[in-house]
């Protein structure tokens, strides 16, 4: 039984990691329709943006408690610029484009994020320290979830209740869901559908940020090459919850991690991706659209 | 104009065939004096080395031309091998098996007895049957295949690097020392850990005593291997031999070091690296890893990176000490041999030893080189320490 709760908690956190970076790659697909392949470097960008500040506060003796937070805002704040920035660079000129377009321009722009790292900063992998506080009241559980696991499943959860709330009972929220749900007629009951269009670049950027300082600092080491597979696989965890939809990109994520857990648990982590992209197939094959997606005639 | 360019293209390409086919005569004279000139004063010795000089893996080449032609220059200037003039010929394989063919029939063709290389063992064991055949001696600084020697098809075949294998025999030898019965044997999937890993796993199980309890192969790059630790947990192991590379091992072990299992974790030397110390930090505390021994104290190995950079200008590059003494070592053999008889060379590098770059050696019946290969060394704060 409790080997069953450590996969399962194990599982939870995976999960919980993939669902921070799938909800960037749901919400942009779910406003312009573009797979945002550079998504996954900004959430790189996001963790080596963090560790340069936590690296500078330890150096000025700030308090352990404190620098997590900094770090939080400065990696959620620069990752925010460089999701404005790539959107602007290399999206918007194409949106009036074929879709391949802009297909082909976010993979270019993620092969140039990486290389743009590799080249300032290093090939190598980085220590990053464990900024997260910890808990004496995880001390019992530490062999089931440890203080930064939890902290990781909390942030989603309070991210994914926060974005829902967000989408649901602002204006800003109304404006994108009327923009994803067609953008034309959005513009011409008087949305700013650019401003709409950046705020989602943006918002996507920050949770990824955020997870990739959480992420780094439970895993302990960051190089440029980390956004690429997480990025895969939270895009995995997107089209299984069904890309476009916020609840689905969360759920899609827990299942995906889980099944990742419990496929390494008790079978063997030589097949964990076979496990989890046949049950990809799985589930693609009886609902299309993904688990919570919307059923419509595709464009593509 | 364009038939007058076309004019002077044509007009250079002949020249140039005319220019190949002169030369073809002048290799052929030479060849017929080194023939005709075999009892004359300035004989030669040819030291032929093979290996990639050109593409991908040049890199991994040619430091074995530059140790032949160090050691060339070094005997030369000592008198010759017993007073034979030694020249080395090189020979392009670019690692790719068809050319190393084509190389080794050049070799056979050139009349040249002893042969430092391949470097890939794919190419080493595509031309190795033609050496046999005209009985060469060949010698790799680097090919690593286990059955290269092990197979014993090939007894003119001789290395001066350890075979794949001995890694993982003194990595299980060294965890039966420290009484671990029960092992977890992890591995990355890739090419060289899962080798390694295989290797470890039949070490073990040919062990009275010892079981392996798990065998798993994690995703390289994937987010956390907290699964994989939790089934070491629950799979009772009292050890854990990781075959891979620092980052996946540096995840592991502070996996396992945060969910509190303390079991001895011991690597090969994809992990004996400082930077796997840099980003385990505190984890990489009493981590065992296997890697290649130690030779910079080695004066034979001093000189030679004196030489090279004397020479060239450079430090040297990958399995130059290797291909240093392997050099060294066919030059004694045929120095001790009295000549290039094939039994006698061979005679000689079985039962002589010679002092080379990685150490003193001799080799064994099947043509691995004895006391040479790998060392235990264990992170002690924050450095690693080689364990006698």
């Amino acid at each position: 039984m409790e080997y069953f709760l450590e996969l399962l908690f194990g599982g939870l956190t995976r999960g919980s990691t993939y669902a921070l970076i799938a909800l960037g790659y749901t919400m942009v697909y779910g406003i312009i329709e573009l797979i945002n392949f550079a998504h996954g470097e900004i959430y790189m960008i996001g963790a080596f943006t963090g560790l340069i500040v936590a690296g500078v506060l330890t150096a000025l003796g700030f308090p352990a408690a404190s620098i997590l937070a900094i770090a939080l805002v400065c990696a959620v704040l620069w990752a925010a610029a460089y999701g404005y920035t790539v959107e602007k660079v290399a999206y918007k000129p194409l949106r009036g484009a074929q879709r391949l377009s802009p297909l082909i321009s976010a993979i270019g722009m993620s092969i140039f994020l990486q290389n743009y790292v590799m080249l300032s900063q290093t090939s190598d992998f980085l220590p990053f320290p464990a900024l997260t506080p910890q808990f004496d009241f995880m001390k019992p559980f530490g062999s089931i979830m440890n203080s930064s696991e939890l902290v990781i499943v909390v942030a989603t959860v309070t991210v994914c209740i926060g974005l829902t709330l967000f989408i649901k009972f602002t204006k800003l929220g109304k404006a994108m869901r009327a923009t994803a749900q067609n953008r034309k007629m959005a513009m011409l009951v008087g949305v700013n559908v650019d401003m709409v269009i950046s705020a989602t670049f943006i918002i996507g950027s920050s949770l990824a940020a955020v997870g990739g300082v959480l992420i780094a600092s439970h895993v302990g080491q960051i190089n440029y090459f980390i956004g690429f597979i997480a990025g895969i696989k939270a895009f995995t965890a997107a089209v299984l919850g069904g890309i476009g939809s916020i609840p689905g990109a969360m759920l899609g994520a827990l299942v995906l991690g889980l099944t990742e857990a419990f496929a390494t648990g008790y079978v063997s982590s030589d097949y964990e991706d076979v496990f989890a992209f046949c049950l990809l197939v799985l589930i693609l094959i009886f609902r299309p659209a993904g688990i919570m997606g919307k059923e419509k005639t595709q464009k593509v | 104009m364009r038939t007058k360019l076309h004019l002077i293209v044509l007009c250079l390409v002949m020249a140039a065939m005319l220019a190949a086919c002169s030369a073809e005569e002048k290799k052929a004279d030479e060849k017929a004096d080194v023939q005709t000139g075999e009892v004359a004063p300035a004989a030669k010795l040819v030291l032929g080395v093979a290996g990639a000089h050109s593409g991908d893996l040049a890199s991994y080449g040619l430091p074995s031309v530059n140790a032949a032609k160090l050691v060339a220059a070094k005997v030369n200037a000592a008198g010759g091998v017993n007073g034979m003039t030694v020249e080395v010929v090189a020979q392009d394989d670019q690692c790719k098996p068809e050319l190393a063919t084509n190389a080794a029939t050049k070799m056979v063709s050139d009349g040249v007895k002893i042969v430092l290389g391949h470097i890939c063992s794919g190419a080493t064991k595509a031309a190795l049957p033609i050496y046999l055949e005209s009985k060469i001696v060949l010698m790799s600084p680097s090919a690593t295949n286990p059955p290269l020697t092990q197979s014993g098809e090939y007894p003119n075949f001789f290395r001066t690097i350890a075979p794949d294998d001995a890694q993982a025999a003194l990595e299980v030898a060294f965890a039966k020392g420290l009484g671990l019965t029960k092992l977890a044997v992890i591995h990355d999937k890739g090419d060289y850990g899962k080798g390694f890993a295989t290797f470890c796993k039949e070490f073990i199980e040919a062990e009275e005593g010892m079981e392996v309890v798990l065998f798993e192969g994690v995703t390289p790059g994937a987010v956390d291997y907290s699964a994989v630790v939790q089934k070491i947990k629950s799979s009772g192991a009292q050890g854990v031999i990781f075959g891979g590379y620092h980052p996946e091992a540096s995840k592991i072990v502070s996996g396992m070091r945060k969910k509190e299992i303390t079991i001895p974790f011991l690597s090969d030397d994809g992990v004996k690296d400082d930077t796997f110390i840099k980003v385990a930090g505190e984890y990489a505390e009493g981590v065992y890893a296997t890697g290649p021994m130690d030779f910079s104290t080695n004066p034979v190995y001093q000189e030679a990176v004196a030489a090279h950079k004397a020479e060239f200008g450079t430090d040297p590059g990958p399995f130059f000490p290797e291909a240093y003494s392997a050099a060294l070592a066919l030059l004694k053999a045929v120095e001790n041999a009295g000549s290039t008889d094939y039994d006698k060379v061979t005679e000689a590098l079985r039962t002589q030893y010679v002092d080379t770059a990685v150490g003193s050696v001799k080799f064994d019946a099947k043509g691995d080189a004895e006391g040479v290969g790998f060392a235990v060394y264990q992170v002690q704060s924050g450095k690693y320490v080689e364990i006698k």
